[in-house]
This record gives C-alpha cells, structure tokens and sequence, in this order.
C-alpha cells in the first residue's frame, strides 16, 4: 500500500503503477460528469472543447451559486457544495471516454462494473473511490470552478475544478485487473448461507 | 387553532435547508456505536472520514452531501387544527421552491422524459406531500425528508407468496443487501415494508428507511423481524460504501401492513448514511424546530 501524490494530467505509467489498496491525492485539475454530460456527449454527439487527455474525471453534480464574473469566479459560478455520485449508472461511459478522449482517471463512489475494468486493463485507467456523502469535507478541497462546458444542462454541465489536495482517494479498481468491490461482493456471496441459517430460513423462495 | 400558511411558507423553505445541514443526534449516535465497533482498517477510516464531514458541514453552514434529493413533506394534521388542505399544499411547494432559489440550492429535479430542470426542486407530484392525521388537537408537523438517489435507486419489490411465508421476506432482505452493494452509500438504514398492496408495500419501506435510528415498529411482529434482521446484516462485510467490514448498516426497520389472503409482499427501501431529517412543529406557543 503505498501514497501518491498526483498532479494532473497523468501519463500512462503514473496509473499503470497504482494498485488496488493504494492511495492517491491529486492536484491541479479534475473535470465533473454525470448522467447528462455524457448522454449528450456520447449518445447525442456534442463535443467538449476540453482537452481531456490524461486528466481525472469525477461523477459529480455541485451546488453552485451564480455570482459576477470575476478573477476568482471566471464562470460566475462560485462552488458551494462538491461531492460524489454514484458511479454504477455510468459504466457504460468509461470506455469511450478513454478511448476518445485519453481519461486516466474516473473518480467515484461505489464501484464500476466489467467494461469499466476491462478498459483500465486495456487503456491504461484507474477507478479511485472517493467517500460518498463526505460533500462538506470533499468541497473544502476544490479551489475554484475555473471553467465550464455544456452550460445548458447545469447542474450536470462539464465543469473544470481547480483542486488542492484533494483526497485521500483509495485506489479501488486498477489496470491489472485489481478490483475492491469483487474481493468485497465474493466475499459477501459467501456469508450469505451463513447469514440466512442464522435468521433461521429453512426454505428460499 | 388556526394556521399561518405564510408560516408554514416560511418553516417549509427553511426545513429543506436544515435537513441538508444537520445530521439528527440519532444518526450521529448510529455512527459512535458503529466506529465503536469497526474491525476493519478500511472500514474504520471511512467511517472516520464521514464523521469529520458532520462537523465540517456544521463549521461552514455547508450540506452534508451534494445531492439534495427528492423533497418529501410528511404532514400530520393535529384534530384542532383548522386548516385549508389546498392552500396548505401549495404553501409546501412554494417554501420547497423558495429554499431552492433563495439558498440556492442545486434542483435535482427533472420532467422524467424531458429531463427538463425547472431550477425548483419541484415539479409533477414532486414534492412528495404525504398528509396523516393525529387525535392531539393543537399540532401540526411537517417533517422534510430530502431523499437521494444513490439509495433510492436501489429500491426492490416482490410479491412473495404465502407458501413462500417469512423465509422469503428475510431471504429477500439479505439478497437486496448484496446486490446494493457499495450503491446505496452505506452505512445505511435498510427500511422493509411487509404486507399491504404493492403501492403500500413500498410506501411502508420508505417510512421504515427514514425513521429515526432506535425507532421500533409498533407491530410487535415487525419489532421482533426488524431485531432479527438488524442483529444479522452486518455480518455480511459488505461494509462502508461496499468496501468491506462491519458497518453494512445502521439497522434494519420494518413496517407492516395487513394483506390479502393470497399476497406476501415485501419491499426494500434504503436511506444512505447521509439520513437526513428535519422537522417543524406548530402549537398555540408557536414553532419549534427539530428531528
């Protein structure tokens, strides 16, 4: 189990050496998505002027206050409270944005799926979980919303963080194969048996 | 006793705001007694984590968590209380929009085919207004209850039947846990309707995951299920956001209904650790905030 410390963006060896049980804190830039973003990006062909490549991605949709633009508030957007969603309703998401646009990094809560780890495996990703729910302490750690794509679907826009040690990150999904929720989930199917014996279940449905 | 509606206005706005804010004192005693009894390292360091962010939400008047949910209003109507129903629904909704706007709050509430956001929180049927009345004369209670979506949307029924009897309620308790997996966000409180219609079924789950922890079904059936089933589902190591160990869940609430001799319903319904609740109470001595 060892720490990192990463700036943004990353280059394929930086993640091709993190493993599951590792842990990861990132500075410099993290981009927010969620369900809108990538249905408009992938199943309605919108293209983001961002430049992606080796970057970090979260699956995000924050609260944000509208104020004059300015120095500290380039979008006239002034961040209120950034947390996580869940990730699982993304999966089928991963992949493309990898392949089309080089992510490296996909932040969430709660885990992605086979496609997802095939395409860390592949591409060269990795899935760093962050605490769901823990928005007040995750907010403290996004310096500013430097910029934004895809205004129209606010709250689920493309917006551009500016992070400062933002983490600790628990690598949960790396790009060997490495998985934390299947090593968990087996484990779990196998106290099932257990679990039903001792609420006195006799016959399953 | 006679209602302000521009009070109740007021109390609707400001209880969405309060339940994003603070965790009630029953959830944070949740959290005491599990990291009191996490075994595991990952699992004690994520239960360490979500309770700093409770105090950081109270240090910075932030939101505990980003995802402001489905407001729901549960309304319960005191036998004294004079009160036009109509007016009264549109004075919640208008509080709802108001604590969107005025705060401003992000609105995770879109047409369900649109996806149109109104920027409101609100929208058809939403929010949830759920009324119930009660033989004390002089209260009215709105208790808001911001609902999010990483529980909600695991979220299961079945219609059992009676061969199938208790085994099939318990078995589909622990599978529904297992698929849920890290989803749900847990800790969380696994609420188990039992009984009634579907509808019914699942509304009951839905009051059982949102009552407060320490809570007991006034069913002594359910009371004795709901004590069965809490004592066993941490054993499942699911743990903390589905990363392993002890804390699966603060516990599990049953609530029952009667059904119809050919029906064996159950439902599960999950609140995520972030179980937030606010409530309003209207006497003759005026109105007192809490869970």
């Amino acid at each position: 189990m060892a720490h990192y410390e990463l700036n943004t963006p990353v280059t394929e060896e930086q993640v091709r050496k993190l493993r599951i049980d590792d842990t990861v804190t990132l500075n410099q830039t993290l981009y927010g998505i969620r369900d809108a973003t990538l249905i408009h990006m992938f199943d309605r062909g919108r293209t983001t002027r961002f430049d992606l490549n080796g970057h970090a991605v979260i699956h995000t949709a924050p609260n944000v206050r509208i104020v004059d633009k300015s120095a500290a508030f380039p979008t006239g957007y002034a961040p209120l409270c950034v947390g996580t969603t869940t990730s699982a309703r993304m999966e089928r998401f991963t992949q493309p944005l990898m392949k089309q646009y080089g992510v490296r990094i996909v932040i969430g809560k709660g885990g992605l799926f086979a496609a997802s780890q095939a395409a860390f495996k592949d591409l060269g990703g990795v899935y760093l979980a962050i605490i769901g729910g823990a928005a007040a302490l995750e907010t403290t750690w996004i310096e500013q919303i430097e910029d934004v794509d895809f205004d129209d679907l606010n709250p689920e826009s493309l917006w551009k963080f500016r992070v400062r040690d933002f983490g600790p990150l628990l690598v949960a999904m790396d790009s060997h194969g490495g998985n934390l929720y299947t090593q968990v989930n087996d484990a779990a199917l196998d106290k099932r048996a257990a679990a039903l014996a001792a609420l006195g279940v006799k016959r399953e449905a | 006793m006679k209602v302000d509606l521009k009070e109740v206005e007021e109390a609707c706005k400001e209880l969405y705001i309060r339940a994003l804010k603070l965790l009630p004192p029953d959830i944070k005693q949740g959290f005491a007694r599990l990291d009191e009894s996490e075994t595991d390292a990952t699992g004690k360091s994520i239960l360490g984590t979500m309770i700093r962010n409770i105090k950081v939400a109270e240090d910075t008047n932030n939101l505990l968590c980003q995802d402001t949910g489905i407001p729901i209003y549960n309304v319960t109507i005191g036998s004294g209380i004079e009160v036009d129903g109509s007016r009264l629904k549109q004075a919640i909704v208008t509080g709802c929009e108001r604590a969107t706007r005025e705060h401003p709050l992000r609105s995770s509430v879109v047409h369900p085919m649109t996806r149109k956001n109104e920027h409101t929180s609100c929208g058809r049927l939403v929010p949830v207004i759920n009324f119930d009345f009660t033989d004390r004369p002089e209260v009215l209670s709105i208790e808001m209850i911001p609902k999010g979506s990483g529980s909600e949307n695991n979220s299961w029924l079945k219609m059992a039947i009676p061969a199938d009897g208790i085994d099939a309620i318990k078995t589909f308790v622990v599978d529904c846990i297992l698929e849920a997996g890290g989803k749900t966000c847990p800790p969380t409180i696994v609420g188990v309707g039992v009984g009634g219609t579907a509808d019914l079924c699942v509304h009951l789950s839905k009051v059982a995951a949102t009552r407060a922890l320490g809570s007991k079904c006034d069913d002594p059936e359910g009371a004795a299920l709901e004590a069965e089933l809490s004592a066993v589902v941490n054993q499942l190591g699911v743990g903390a956001q589905g990363l392993g160990g002890d804390s699966t869940s603060f516990a599990v609430h049953v609530e029952t209904a009667a059904t119809h001799i050919t029906m064996n319903p159950v439902a599960v319904n999950m609140q995520c650790h972030s179980a937030r609740r606010a409530r309003a109470t209207f006497t003759p001595n005026g109105i007192t905030y809490g869970f």
